[in-house]
């Protein structure tokens, strides 16, 4: 078998389209095992992996702790809001002062982008960027690929759109680096303010009409409206937002053939998507969440398959 | 690199075949009985032999199972190459079950104490037994023998016994192979 190109997980960006199959390869084997009466494997019982969480989270929070124990790996959490961090820590202090309780492993969710880089240039452990800013969120483009292998046998070749909030979504940019490694065709769609200028550059066409976007692909993976991260208004209202471009099931009736909807959820019911496509069978949601967590395992072996005993 | 034939096509077949009545002496119709095919290489010697019970002495519909180790073994991180998982396949609860473990070369004993915390995964047998076609004696790391075997080898360790499966390397053959 081969190894990972990279000792760090930092974004889709570093990765090659060897790694993205063997990370693949690995997660079917730990899809089984998550389906087994018992779903614990021994492999990781020496290592020790923190989790510091920056910036809220629930489900990749969830995932990744869930993977990390289904190895056997200890764990230990840390969430920003009850620690040093508000009382003027630097981020070096604060992973040092973990890693000096021997932790093998940091999974990091900052809200500043390129916190992860930065921090591997400066510490010894294995790093996986659980989300970094506007900038990249690996795992989760992982996870929506390999759902999309799931469910269509293969990512190459497949039209997929992106639709919603580009501009400040790292799901969109890390997916869009994922798929076209596989050598899948992307269009973003979205009003024209949430769609960052030049995105062109990095290989995807931009669509502003949901309907014509809807007809052309095979998958649609809807982004949510974070709202958190606007400064200023993007679009008059939600309502009119939820008109151009929410997906609804007589939309998706009136196709000419079966999209594959997807969505990193938080979902926002009635808004990006309405619930009845949310609960379809087009929807594939539920199982991007099962295979969150048989990929994560994946990449936390793969990892810490190259860290030295 | 020197290699000898430790046992030929013909010596094979007739060692099968001995396997599998000794497993039926001890196992009559197999109604509780599971066998499981180690991976990677316990899987040739686990379809050989269930074939074997169903066409030479009809008793078919006996479970199979293969199950990949990798994730148990006590070397993650020990050694040169990183390991490669296998695929594991059980349809079945092992829950009260005879189960039957398959491999094609009993070495260390390590394998096989990582499949018997993997088959934990899979239910609490009635009881585990192991086959296995080669017996390395005097090179056990760990109290663990085979129930059935085919032959036993005294090898040196620097010494390989490679198993060749007409199924997958074209014909059937054992070798010992030296430096």
């Amino acid at each position: 078998m081969s190894q990972l190109s990279v000792n760090h997980l930092l974004g889709i960006k570093y990765l090659n389209e060897a790694d993205i199959q063997l990370i693949f390869e690995t997660a079917d084997h730990f899809k089984e095992v998550i389906n087994r009466p018992i779903k614990k494997v021994p492999s990781l019982r020496d290592i020790t992996i923190a989790n510091l969480f920056f910036e809220n989270s629930t489900r990749t929070k969830l995932s990744f702790e869930l993977a990390e124990k289904r190895l056997s790996a200890d764990v230990i959490n840390f969430s920003a809001a009850q620690s040093s961090v508000k009382k003027g820590e630097t981020l070096i202090d604060t992973v040092n002062n973990i890693l000096s309780m021997k932790v093998d492993m940091v999974v990091m969710r900052h809200p500043n982008p390129g916190a992860g880089v930065f921090l591997s240039r400066h510490i010894g452990a294995s790093i996986v960027n659980a989300g970094d800013g506007a900038h990249e969120h690996p795992t989760q483009a992982l996870l929506d690929s390999y759902s999309i292998r799931e469910r269509l046998g293969d990512v190459a070749g497949k039209n997929v759109v992106i639709v919603g909030d580009i501009l400040h979504s790292r799901v969109a940019l890390s997916n869009i680096f994922a798929l076209k490694l596989q050598g899948a065709n992307i269009k973003v769609c979205g009003p024209k303010t949430l769609i960052p200028k030049h995105i062109e550059s990095l290989g995807v066409t931009v669509e502003t009409d949901l309907r014509k976007a809807l007809e052309w692909c095979d998958v649609a993976n809807m982004l949510r409206v974070q709202n958190e991260r606007m400064d200023i208004s993007y679009f008059p209202s939600t309502r009119e937002y939820t008109q151009q471009f929410g997906v609804n099931k007589n939309m998706l009736d009136t196709l000419d053939k079966e999209i594959v909807i997807m969505h990193p959820g938080p979902i926002n019911r009635g808004v990006e998507i309405t619930s009845d496509v949310a609960d379809s069978k087009q929807a594939i949601i539920l199982n991007q969440v099962e295979n969150g967590v048989a990929v994560r395992m994946a990449v936390i072996y793969l990892l810490a398959s190259k860290i030295k005993s | 690199m020197s290699q000898k034939v430790l046992l030929s096509s013909k010596e094979i077949h007739i060692i099968l075949h001995r396997l599998a009545c000794q497993l039926i002496e001890n196992h009559l119709d197999f109604k509780d009985t599971v066998l499981i095919g180690i991976q990677p290489r316990g899987k040739f010697l686990a379809d050989r032999l269930i074939r074997i019970l169903r066409d030479d002495y009809q008793v078919g519909d006996i479970p199979l199972g293969y199950l990949d180790i990798t994730f148990y073994r006590d070397d993650f991180r020990r050694g040169e190459k990183p390991l490669e998982a296998n695929k594991t396949q059980i349809d079945f609860l092992v829950e009260d079950k005879k189960v039957v473990f398959i491999d094609d070369v009993l070495y260390t004993g390590r394998s096989i104490r990582a499949a018997l915390t993997a088959i934990q995964s899979f239910g609490r047998p009635a009881e585990i037994e192991l086959l296995t076609l080669i017996d390395r004696r005097f090179s056990r790391h760990l109290p663990i023998q085979p129930d059935y075997r085919g032959r036993q080898v005294d090898a040196i360790n620097k010494e390989k016994v490679r198993v060749m499966w007409k199924e997958n390397e074209g014909e059937d053959v054992i070798y010992l192979v030296g430096n």
